[in-house]
């Protein structure tokens, strides 16, 4: 049984056909490559499996279960974690706090807890912050934990966005154009936490990505995705030489 | 040179701990009670002057160097000479109870805090009434900004909800417990009507929290303007609901209720409120809010149930505003539906965006500064809602969030032992 696996999935946004026909399966462990360009809907499949939208037509399984019409927070405590092309972090929370609100699922104290701050709700915030910290500290991030986000540079709020995915203990990874904006430098360490993660925890990872370096020594399997339909599927190598990808998007842009 | 003597002064008052400050203001308070009346009367004043001597003050500047005299040598130098000479003394009880649990060491400043009121309040029935309303104040301030501060959304239905816990509340008290015009005979003897209501509270607060979701639902998927009129309506239709209630008195209002909302009664609700929403807003549970308000997809993304966050943010907050409502009943003992209208929900709202937002002591400055200030004005009658509202605007303009925004409430840390900030470096 897959992972995840997509069936004939279309989506409409009131007359716009921003995705047509998509199929897609990932094998547990496996690495996905999403790539397309800008406005050929990668964004748009990634909110539709998450549970940001619901798809027009289609039927979406994890682990063999249909999670159409699912809240994403119920299709992300199965085992689902998420970055944003924008990172969307929480503005007045800090590192840590972060990291911990990733782990709303887990916790059992449950209001009774929260409310009156039982011996249970101290031992779990307890166990939470301490595989916070444990993330925080994989990411090379953990010195940052008590500092408000927005104070931080750009690849450390990166980290701190992957740290908060992580936090889900996802089987999969979705990841929106994780390097984006990034210089050479911070590149580079990003690939190597991708790296890491992917030892570590061995989850699945579906990727979108920009930057051709990245998807072609990361990635096991690609889509070229263009107008919202997939035109070419493939290994790296199929990718890079098919002609229709080459015309829809590598021949406009530099192949690093 | 300005900055040299701003450390001076910080560093005059920032040797003594919580605790120096209780006892000092309890003896202040104590000697005021002992020597108060004697003493205005040498200084050429009527009576104690009941708040600070600013009302006396504004009413008769005559009496200015008397109320000053007054408030420098009961209250001022007293604290100042206690303080200082204690602080040594003060610092080692500190230290011994911050070695203690931290709920006997909290309970035990709560008492001193506690007879420091009582005592205080022994002066005048005014005091009294005073401060009970200030401990309203709180507890509806904090409860609001569990929702517009915590969660960010700007909800205008907290008087509705002060109104439904007020009304659910009397009747409890005046239904069951007393003869009444409109209810009848008392059904129990009033002699157990005091014990039992804290759960007319309770009731009043559930009662409040089902109203909530008239407003909570709706926040699934509406956010801003179109939340806070929805909420604004929930107000005036609660209003209008009970004017036409004829039942419950309709405009002309419920009186009659039992004086049960006695000082040590206002208090305890007060501190459990306090105590139930800052334990809230502290867990991984409670920041959902601040998760929910800063980026509602990501917080659903990392597994944040929003809609149950959202619903318990109303309700709880509704709760509180219902129990605050059931205690402001007893207080007054004479509810109309007027009570609860666009007036009380300006105040409120000035509270908490004058307090701070998401910020549990500033919500307690922003409910005792306003009352305090709104009491000490009164003597200027129209050029107090001149000066209130300028002084909110100016807050406005200088700090958008209010006050004490973004403050953890750290209990341990306000009650910790002080040091000299000369030993601290
Ligand atoms: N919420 C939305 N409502 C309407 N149109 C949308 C919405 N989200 C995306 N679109 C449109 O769908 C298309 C695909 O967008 P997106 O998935 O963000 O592209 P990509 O991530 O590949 O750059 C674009 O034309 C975009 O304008
Ligand atoms: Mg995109």
């Amino acid at each position: 049984m897959p992972l995840l696996q997509v069936k004939n999935m279309t989506h409409f946004f009131s007359g716009l056909r921003a995705v047509h026909n998509y199929n897609l399966v990932i094998e547990p462990g496996e690495i996905h490559g999403l790539i397309g360009p800008n406005g050929a809907g990668k964004t748009t499949i990634f909110n539709l499996i998450t549970g940001v939208y619901t798809p027009t037509e289609g039927e979406i399984y994890l682990e063999g279960e249909s999670i159409v019409g699912m809240q994403p927070h119920e299709i992300a405590s199965r085992g689902l974690g998420r970055t944003f092309q924008n990172m969307k972090l929480w503005r007045h929370m800090t590192v840590l706090e972060h990291v911990m609100m990733a782990h709303y699922s887990k916790l059992t104290y449950g209001l009774v807890g929260a409310f009156f701050g039982t011996a249970k709700r101290y031992r779990e915030e307890a166990e939470i912050e301490k595989h916070s910290m444990e993330l925080l500290d994989l990411l090379g991030v953990a010195q940052f934990a008590d500092q408000n986000v927005l104070n931080l540079p750009y690849g450390v709020q990166r980290k701190v966005e992957m740290a908060r995915a992580l936090a889900v203990q996802p089987k999969i990874l979705f990841l929106d154009e994780p390097t984006v904006g990034m210089t050479p430098e911070e590149l580079v360490g990003m690939m190597e936490v991708f790296r890491t993660i992917h030892r570590e925890f061995g989850p699945a990872i579906f990727l979108i990505e920009h930057r051709m370096k990245v998807v072609m020594e990361l990635c096991e399997q690609i889509q070229t995705l263009n107008f919202g339909e997939v035109i070419a599927e493939g290994t790296p190598e199929e990718i890079q030489r098919n002609p229709k990808v080459i015309e829809a998007y590598l021949g406009k842009e530099e192949v690093e | 040179m300005k900055e040299k003597r701003f450390y001076r002064i910080r560093r005059f008052f920032s040797g003594t701990p919580a605790l120096g400050w209780l006892l000092g203001a309890f003896g202040a308070v104590l000697l005021e009670s002992l020597v108060g009346d004697p003493f205005s009367e040498i200084l050429g004043l009527p009576k104690i002057p009941v708040l600070f001597g600013v009302v006396i003050m504004l009413k008769k500047p005559a009496l200015i160097p008397g109320a000053f005299a007054y408030v420098l040598l009961i209250y001022a130098i007293p604290v100042i000479l206690f303080t200082r000479i204690t602080a040594k003394g003060m610092n080692w009880m500190a230290d011994k109870l911050d070695k203690m649990p931290l709920w006997f060491s909290a309970a035990l400043h709560l008492l001193v805090l506690y007879f420091t009121l009582d005592l205080w309040a022994q002066v005048s029935d005014y005091r009294l009434l005073l401060i009970k309303l200030m401990l309203i104040a709180i507890m509806l301030t904090l409860s609001l900004n569990v929702i517009n501060g915590y969660m960010g959304e700007f909800s205008c239905s907290h008087p509705g909800f002060m109104a439904l816990g007020a009304y659910v509340a009397s009747v409890f008290t005046v239904g069951l417990f007393m003869n009444d015009r409109l209810f009848g005979h008392a059904l129990l003897p009033a002699g157990i009507g005091q014990f039992l209501f804290p759960i007319g509270l309770i009731l009043a607060g559930a009662i409040a929290s089902i109203g909530a979701l008239v407003v909570a639902i709706p926040s699934f998927r509406t956010r801003g303007d179109y939340l806070a009129i929805i909420s604004l309506a929930f107000m005036f239709i609660v209003k209008s609901l009970i004017e036409n209630l004829e039942v419950v008195g309709g405009p002309r209002g419920l009186s009659g209720q039992p004086d049960w909302a006695t000082l040590p009664t206002v208090f305890i609700w007060a501190i459990l409120c306090v105590w139930t929403i800052n334990n809230f807003v502290e867990s991984t549970m409670g920041k959902a809010l601040n998760a929910v308000r800063d980026e509602e997809s990501a917080a659903d993304a990392m597994t944040v149930n929003t809609r149950k966050t959202k619903m318990i943010a109303f309700m709880f907050g509704a709760f509180w505003a219902g129990i605050a409502g059931g205690l402001l009943a007893h207080v007054l003992r004479y509810i109309n539906p007027g009570t609860f209208g666009l007036q009380k929900l300006a105040e409120v709202l000035a509270m908490v965006y004058f307090g701070g937002l998401n910020s549990v002591i500033g919500s307690i400055v922003g409910a005792v500064g306003f009352n305090l200030l709104s009491e000490m004005l009164r003597p200027l009658e129209i050029f107090k809602w001149i000066i209130i509202p300028v002084l909110l605007i100016l807050v406005m303009i200088f700090r958008p969030t209010g006050l004490i925004a973004f403050k953890h409430f750290d209990i341990r840390e306000i009650l910790k032992p002080k040091l000299k900030m000369k030993e601290r470096v």
